[in-house]
């Protein structure tokens, strides 16, 4: 009995190592996009909330937390509450394999990259049943783009993913990584880094294939109808999206040397807590099933 | 064994569950999603089965394409949500003896270990001594077993079933493809073909 509660326990405690300094990133990310903005337009961007703005994200967050929901009367009110939940749940969900570190990572399974294939292509859902769910023509308009270009750009994510399984000869990231210990396949796999940065711009919608959000013509896309928290999972999505793209391509593309927790100080103490368990079994149901609980 | 009874319980269930709501529900959406929810329900069995190379494919061909297309149709197509009438129950007899058939299938194929996945013979010393020695003598993954197999005995039907793809796929192109002819169209290749001896002809 003391044995599931530890293992629940440090489930739990796992888990949340990776999502708070997750959340923190990104919310620090969209700071940083917002100076990076400012400075192009030569202003000086968020700066009053902490020092040089520090806190402006999670002013922000606040705020929208704060802020009335707004349910559309026309609007079908179960499906329009879940699927800014359901984007929200698979942006940290596809969190999961990605190894921090030689030996830290939540959950280190044979088919890593297959299961961030899956995961990513769920996010068409959230975006598809939002704007049906808000039933107003711009939203309804907008989620067909969205889910348009993003299914037709994880083909091509795909098929950029498979020439770096082809060099590396495993599905898991943690031995991807392990295998550019000679040379880092960014170096013979250079277009295919600019064609994953590329496709990875547009399966999130940002600036140059920011069609879908067409202010001109649809109001804002899918997430019109959403106000306050609805709109922050979305907004949270999309940026952690962006995130993991960018995340993603230095796995698959670099060794450990220039790996994320170099990049983003936050994930480093989540890398310190998610160190993986030492044993011959790889997937984490059958981790769960067959070897630790049959022992008891 | 019995973390692995309550997963297989809890995800059975569930697809039942599910399925039943495919069936019931009168908005053409809601049953697509539980559709999806089945679906997830049968890829989370088949991780418990250890087939996880399988239940990833069935996540991204199923719930990735195949219900995306489905949900993309019955939104477009703005299906109207329909009445459960009296006329429903017409076709119950049917559906009895078609559901019982299908049941005595199962149940003739299954109908020792219906209960559970049996990975008894796993088990057989009451400790997982047996499991540990063969997966330690045999450490082949799922897809690595899938490649050696896919890639040299069965490389014919491998290729075969590309081909057949290919076909299909050009197929759906030729069916939608059509020309319009009362459109005034300008061929590059027609223009950049011409040259001085071709343009100019002498007709008397």
């Amino acid at each position: 009995m003391v044995y599931y509660l530890i293992l629940i326990l440090n489930i739990v405690l796992k888990s949340l190592a990776l999502i708070v300094p997750l959340l923190i990133g990104v919310a620090y990310l969209t700071l940083l996009e917002r100076k990076v903005m400012a400075s192009m337009h030569q202003r000086r961007g968020p700066n009053v909330v902490g020092f040089f703005g520090m806190l402006q994200a999670f002013a922000d967050g606040l705020k929208l937390f704060v802020k009335e929901t707004i349910l559309p009367s026309s609007a079908n009110t179960l499906i329009f509450i879940l699927a800014p939940i359901i984007t929200f749940l698979i942006s940290l969900f596809v969190w999961a394999v990605i190894p921090f570190n030689d030996n830290s990572v939540f959950v280190d399974i044979n088919v890593g990259v297959l299961f961030i294939l899956a995961i990513s292509s769920l996010g068409v859902y959230g975006i598809i049943t939002s704007g049906w769910s808000s039933n107003s023509k711009w939203s309804f308009l907008g989620s067909l783009r969205s889910a348009a270009q993003m299914i037709s750009y994880e083909v091509s994510i795909g098929i950029i993913i498979l020439c770096v399984l082809l060099c590396s000869g495993s599905l898991n990231l943690s031995e991807i990584v392990e295998s550019q210990r000679k040379v880092w396949y960014i170096l013979p796999l250079f277009p295919l880094f600019i064609m994953f940065f590329i496709s990875g711009l547009a399966e999130t919608n940002r600036s140059p294939f920011d069609l879908p959000e067409a202010e001109a013509e649809l109001v804002s896309g899918y997430s019109t109808e959403y106000s306050a928290m609805g709109f922050a999972l979305f907004f949270f999505w999309r940026i952690c999206k962006y995130d993991f793209d960018v995340n993603y391509s230095y796995y698959i593309f670099s060794w450990w040397l220039v790996i994320s927790y170099r990049i983003y100080p936050f994930y480093f103490c989540s890398g310190l807590f998610l160190v993986r368990f030492k044993d011959n079994c790889n997937s984490f149901l059958i981790y769960l099933g067959k070897s630790s609980f049959s022992q008891i | 064994m019995f973390v692995e009874n309550i997963f297989f319980f809890f995800f059975s269930s569930l697809s039942i569950i599910f399925s039943f709501f495919v069936i019931i529900s009168k908005n053409p959406v809601h049953s697509i999603l539980s559709l999806i929810l089945v679906f997830f329900n049968a890829a989370s069995l088949l991780i418990i089965l250890g087939a996880e190379f399988l239940a990833m494919l069935f996540i991204i061909v199923y719930v990735g394409a195949v219900a995306v297309l489905f949900l993309f149709v019955i939104m477009m197509l703005n299906v109207k949500v329909t009445k459960l009438t009296s006329s429903i129950y017409r076709y119950l007899p049917i559906s009895f003896i078609f559901g019982s058939i299908f049941f005595f299938e199962f149940f003739m194929l299954f109908y020792l270990d219906l209960v559970s996945v049996n990975t008894n013979y796993l088990y057989l010393f009451e400790n997982n001594f047996v499991n540990e020695w063969s997966t330690s003598v045999v450490p082949v993954s799922n897809i690595v077993a899938l490649g050696q197999l896919l890639y040299t005995y069965f490389s014919y039907l491998f290729i075969l079933s590309g081909i057949i793809l290919l076909v299909s796929m050009l197929g759906a192109i030729s069916l939608t493809l059509h020309r319009r002819n009362d459109v005034k169209k300008q061929f590059i290749y027609k223009q950049i073909e011409r040259d001085f001896s071709s343009s100019i002809i002498w007709k008397h």
